[in-house]
């Protein structure tokens, strides 16, 4: 013990890392601290272990004019450890620069206290969830409600309706998802006669397939997969377009200019989806009995001559009409959901994330619980 | 002028897009520990420039420097390492918005450094009472805050990393005068102090007359005048007598442009 003190008087002690920062020298009544090397943003970790590790039991006596370069990081430091060192000993800083200290007086000037955090509960956080839960419900009302009277206008004002934007809209959202919508049609027609074939066969009814493709796609899938498709093709466009522009304050202009943002935005997608949706149904409807036909020429050697043969007999009118009346519904779902989630878009991106995603997924399960309520409604009616 | 004293070095830099040239040969340079106002009418390309310089963009042709630098052969290493060494205030803040004003000033503290929690928070409060905001606004997302609150926490988010250089885009503009001049006097102090450099677009006749030691003037696709006030005064290109010597800045600036 007595030996390792002695030895302190002689050598004096170099806390090393890989590089060292501060040279200590004890005295028999105080500690000598020289800061040497780099107080720099790069090296605070360093420096702070070290500065850890110094004994404050005696008086300190400081000298940081030896630093070779610094930044306001290691003024900081220097800083806390200053005042911490104070509460504990008697600290005396005896050299510095000038610039040292006019960075030191400037950070000293300027300080803060904590950052509150934001926590939340998960009581709170519940709540929160249903009130804003609940509000959307009536925000969506109320904007169904301007959508009707924008369009009860527009009924009556026919020169208002925005005949272009309306085109525009039908050219993006339905021409140009023909090729997606007759492609995902036709694979699902197909897997639908593939796996209907199995079941038909052990019972020698292979050409019942007929009837199970050609009703269960014009009275079911053709409108579903159609919605379904338009749902994340539009209605998250939708949202995207008219959230993007809530974020740029265009639609602020807009009102500001009197140019009704229901009568500019909102009508032209829902006419255009209501006039392009049972086109796409229509479309699809054929892709997917040619899909099912296909399957069944190579599943069950029923050639396509007698395929159309038999869904003449059996495929009436009405099916096509049941599942045609589900487009513009459908159409009016999505169209309405996408714009609205749009206009529920706050003033930052990461809401503009949210409600995309917000927008398809109550797109997705509205069409579907609608189709839903429609089965019911044509069994309660026999249909 | 030593070779280690410039810290940027712009020579022959065009830039096109398409058909449109923006630059048609901008050479400048920019000494350490200065700040530098880059001017000029709005399409003159000035945040292009400065684009180009925090290899946001790459100019058609030209080289550009920076810290040693040549920007054009650059690696990927280096140019993390140079990016690290810099700070760059976007004139609307760009401040990542699922993030806290806290959070966005600590965010590169905590990808690039092992400093610990209770330091990196230390640091982080240290900046914002720097920029003038107060510890609440820390706790603030950037939509919750004003337009001049963003461009003090962009600030403070550029002056996180400690860097050698600071690029400014606008900072000034859509301040109040007040917070304006304060923000004018901690960019001196910081280069006083620090040593750094500073690279600023502006608009700003009190910032351009009180704190800018050289500018660069941009118009027709030219620097069309370089150096100290003095200097630029004497350039009789057209904008350059409109910008300075027009009715508000003769009987403002009176004594700053030499009239008596």
């Amino acid at each position: 013990m007595i030996i390792i003190s002695k030895l302190n008087l002689i050598l004096p002690i170099i806390v090393t890392m890989n590089e060292q920062f501060l040279v200590i020298k004890i005295e028999n009544d105080s500690l000598k601290l020289f800061s040497i090397g780099k107080w720099t943003l790069s090296s605070i970790r360093q420096i702070e272990i070290q500065l850890e590790k110094i004994p404050h039991d005696k008086k300190i006596i400081w000298d940081v004019s030896d630093v070779s370069d610094f930044d306001s990081a290691g003024v900081l430091l220097f800083k806390k450890y200053y005042e911490r060192f104070k509460e504990e000993t008697l600290v005396d800083v005896i050299a510095y620069t000038s610039v040292q200290k006019e960075m030191y007086d400037l950070l000293a000037a300027h300080t803060l206290e904590a950052i509150p955090q934001r926590t939340e509960h998960y009581l709170e956080n519940l709540g929160k969830k249903a009130v804003n839960a609940y509000m959307d419900m009536k925000d969506f009302i109320t904007f169904i409600g301007h959508v009707f009277v924008a369009m009860f206008y527009a009924l009556f004002n026919f020169k208002n309706i925005r005949i272009k934007e309306m085109v525009y809209h039908v050219h993006h959202s339905g021409f140009n998802a023909l090729l997606i919508i007759g492609l995902t049609s036709f694979l699902v027609g197909m897997v639908i006669a593939y796996q209907g074939a199995v079941q038909l066969a052990k019972f020698g009814a292979d050409i019942f397939i007929v009837d199970t493709v050609g009703i269960s796609i014009v009275r079911e899938l053709g409108p579903m997969i159609t919605a379904i498709v338009i749902a994340g093709r539009s209605g998250s466009a939708y949202t995207a377009e008219i959230g993007a522009m809530k974020i740029t304050e265009e639609i602020s202009a807009m009102r500001t200019m009197g140019f009704d943002p229901y009568n500019f935005l909102v009508l032209p997608r829902i006419f255009a989806l209501i006039i392009a949706l049972p086109l796409l149904i229509f479309f699809s409807d054929i892709m997917g009995i040619f899909g099912g036909m296909v399957a069944s020429q190579l599943q069950l050697n029923i050639s396509m001559a007698q395929f159309i043969d038999r869904l003449y007999e059996v495929l009436e009118v009405k099916h096509y009409i049941l599942g045609m009346i589900k487009g513009p519904v459908f159409a009016f779902v999505i169209a309405s959901i996408g714009c609205f989630r749009g206009f529920q878009v706050s003033d930052n991106t990461e809401s503009l994330g949210l409600q995309t995603t917000a927008s398809v997924v109550n797109a997705i399960f509205l069409v579907i619980m609608f189709d839903a309520l429609f089965s019911i409604i044509y069994t309660g009616l026999d249909l | 002028m030593s070779k280690d004293t410039v810290v940027i070095d712009v020579k022959d830099v065009i830039t096109k897009f398409g058909e449109r040239i923006v630059h048609d040969g901008v050479t400048l340079h920019i000494n350490k520990n200065e700040i530098y106002g880059i001017l000029g009418e709005s399409g003159s390309g000035k945040s292009v420039l400065m684009k180009e310089m925090i290899m946001l963009l790459e100019p058609y042709d030209g080289k550009i420097a920076i810290l040693g630098h040549t920007l054009n052969t650059i690696g990927y290493k280096e140019a993390q390492q140079l990016r690290e060494e810099w700070g760059v205030l976007f004139q609307f803040g760009a401040l990542y918005s699922s993030m806290t004003i806290a959070e966005n000033i600590e965010v590169q503290l905590k990808e690039y450094t092992n400093i610990s929690k209770q330091m990196r928070d230390e640091l982080v409060r240290s900046k914002i009472a720097l920029v003038g905001l107060d510890a609440h606004v820390g706790a603030l997302y950037p939509s919750e805050l004003s337009g001049g609150m963003i461009k003090r926490a962009a600030l403070a988010r550029a002056l996180a990393m400690e860097p050698k250089l600071l690029f400014l885009d606008e900072p000034t503009s859509g301040l109040d005068p007040v917070g304006a001049r304060h923000f004018d006097k901690l960019i001196k102090e910081l280069r006083d102090m620090l040593g750094i450099t500073v690279v600023m677009i502006t608009h700003d006749l009190d910032s351009i007359f009180s704190i800018v030691d050289r500018m660069a003037v941009l118009a027709d696709k030219h620097v069309v005048a370089q150096g100290t006030l003095e200097n630029v005064l004497q350039s009789k290109h057209p904008f350059v007598e409109e910008f300075f010597k027009n009715e508000y800045t003769k009987h403002t600036y009176r004594d700053k442009i030499g009239l008596k």
